[in-house]
């Protein structure tokens, strides 16, 4: 229960944190979920650079109608916000589900993107917000949508050398209901499933948890309410995605849920 | 590593290994034992403190990382040694410990909500308690505990 010895590095600048990445470095932000795997060593990083030093990464601002989370951001920073639950209230809705308030004191934003959980619940509401995701390295910077960003379980497209810097959230559309169900067996729990919706005028977005190795959206589901179909059908579409017939059952409900909230 | 960390509010210095955690730290460096460690990856909540101010869990922290920052623990809690805090004097009120491993855990999840909110109502003081795991008391007496000490402090 105690982690196995590691080589320690606390950058104070960005450029310094890309000159330590590599193979053999493990990124520490939070920790809140790397070191619990590294008490259990099941993670033995022989480095560990430990990002908590760069402030230049811990901010939240409004710029041209997107909201801009330094990778930094704490959970309960975001979820404190009111320019964030003002113009992105999903986001608060949907961080209020992780875990309990001394994870989401530590807890970061881009950690909990970069460490790829499929029943996360950020990464599933910035699924839903047709977030992008800016990543650096010492050969430059690319930005990802969460489709490319989200690679499988645990695996993200995030290279051995590159940093999660920002994650950039466009504004919603115009009169847009938003709203993030989901299911834990007790209240703080890991998630089993879920969905983030934001409906507006011409505008469905759904996205799951749990129903897939990633955050997934449902494009079908989304169709079918735009086509005019009533939630209980987009639901229906929408929980079929999800393997065996229990979470299948679980999802659509959770969906139907999160639909009806947002006034579908 | 050498570091310097606040502690209670005198600064403590030691050389620890980079892998050591904030919990054994506090525990085995600075002997106070008052800090549980329980499930040691995050779930139990007995060894929360406070860092800068916020409820943290010292096992998911490397004391390196708490170079600079302000760490109070459950004996910084009452101002003598001859006075309870108010939200401990509560706990002992309303039975919320029985064998009181998880007890530090809870004052130091706590106090911020008894201190900064005192009007918060039963769920959210659900909530703020939700992260801390008693399998003594059923919770009532620490939820009855919370309150009690928020409407001292009102």
């Amino acid at each position: 229960m105690k982690p196995a010895p590691f080589r320690y590095e606390a950058p104070r600048s960005v450029d310094a944190a890309l000159t330590l990445l590599g193979e053999d470095a493990k990124v520490l932000a939070g920790g809140q979920s790397l070191v619990p795997i590294m008490n259990f060593r099941l993670a033995r990083p022989a480095t560990l650079v430990d990002v908590n030093r760069l402030d230049e990464l811990a901010y939240l601002r409004k710029r041209d109608g997107a909201l801009h989370i330094g990778a930094l951001t704490r959970h309960a920073t975001l979820e404190r916000s009111d320019m964030v639950a003002r113009g992105w209230p999903l986001l608060r809705q949907a961080v209020r589900q992780v875990a309990h308030p001394p994870i989401r004191a530590r807890g970061t934003v881009g950690g909990s993107c970069a460490h790829g959980d499929p029943t996360a619940e950020l990464p599933v509401a910035l699924a839903a917000l047709d977030a992008r995701f800016h990543l650096r390295s010492r050969a430059g910077e690319r930005s990802l949508g969460a489709a490319e960003f989200f690679v499988s379980h645990l695996t993200t497209a995030l290279r051995d050398d590159e940093l999660l810097i920002e994650i950039e959230v466009p504004p919603l559309p115009a009169a847009a209901r938003t709203a993030f169900v989901e299911h834990a067996r007790t209240h703080g729990d890991w998630a089993i499933a879920g969905a983030a919706v934001v409906l507006a005028p011409g505008h469905a977005a759904i996205a799951l948890l749990g129903a897939a190795p990633t955050p997934v959206r449902a494009a079908e589901a989304e169709a079918a309410l735009l086509a005019g179909g009533g939630a209980a059908e987009a639901a229906r579409v929408a929980g079929a995605r999800a393997d065996g017939d229990w979470r299948a059952a679980l999802t659509t409900a959770l969906v139907r849920r999160a639909l009806e909230e947002a006034g579908a | 590593m050498r570091i310097g960390v606040d502690v209670n509010g005198r600064r403590r210095e030691a050389d620890v290994e980079p892998r050591t955690l904030l919990s054994d730290f506090l525990r085995h460096d600075l002997g106070l034992t008052g800090t549980h460690v329980g499930c040691e990856h995050g779930v139990c909540g007995a060894c929360t403190v406070q860092v800068d101010g916020e409820p943290v869990r010292s096992c998911l922290m490397f004391a390196v990382q708490a170079e600079g920052r302000a760490v109070r623990t459950v004996e910084a809690l009452a101002e003598d040694d001859e006075e309870l805090h108010p939200l401990q004097r509560a706990f002992h009120d309303q039975h919320a410990l029985q064998c009181g491993f998880c007890t530090p855990g809870f004052l130091m999840s706590l106090e911020p909500l008894v201190r900064d909110r005192p009007d918060a109502s039963e769920e959210e003081v659900r909530e703020a308690l939700a992260g801390n795991l008693c399998r003594c008391t059923g919770y009532e007496g620490i939820v009855r505990a919370v309150r009690q000490a928020a409407r001292e402090t009102r």
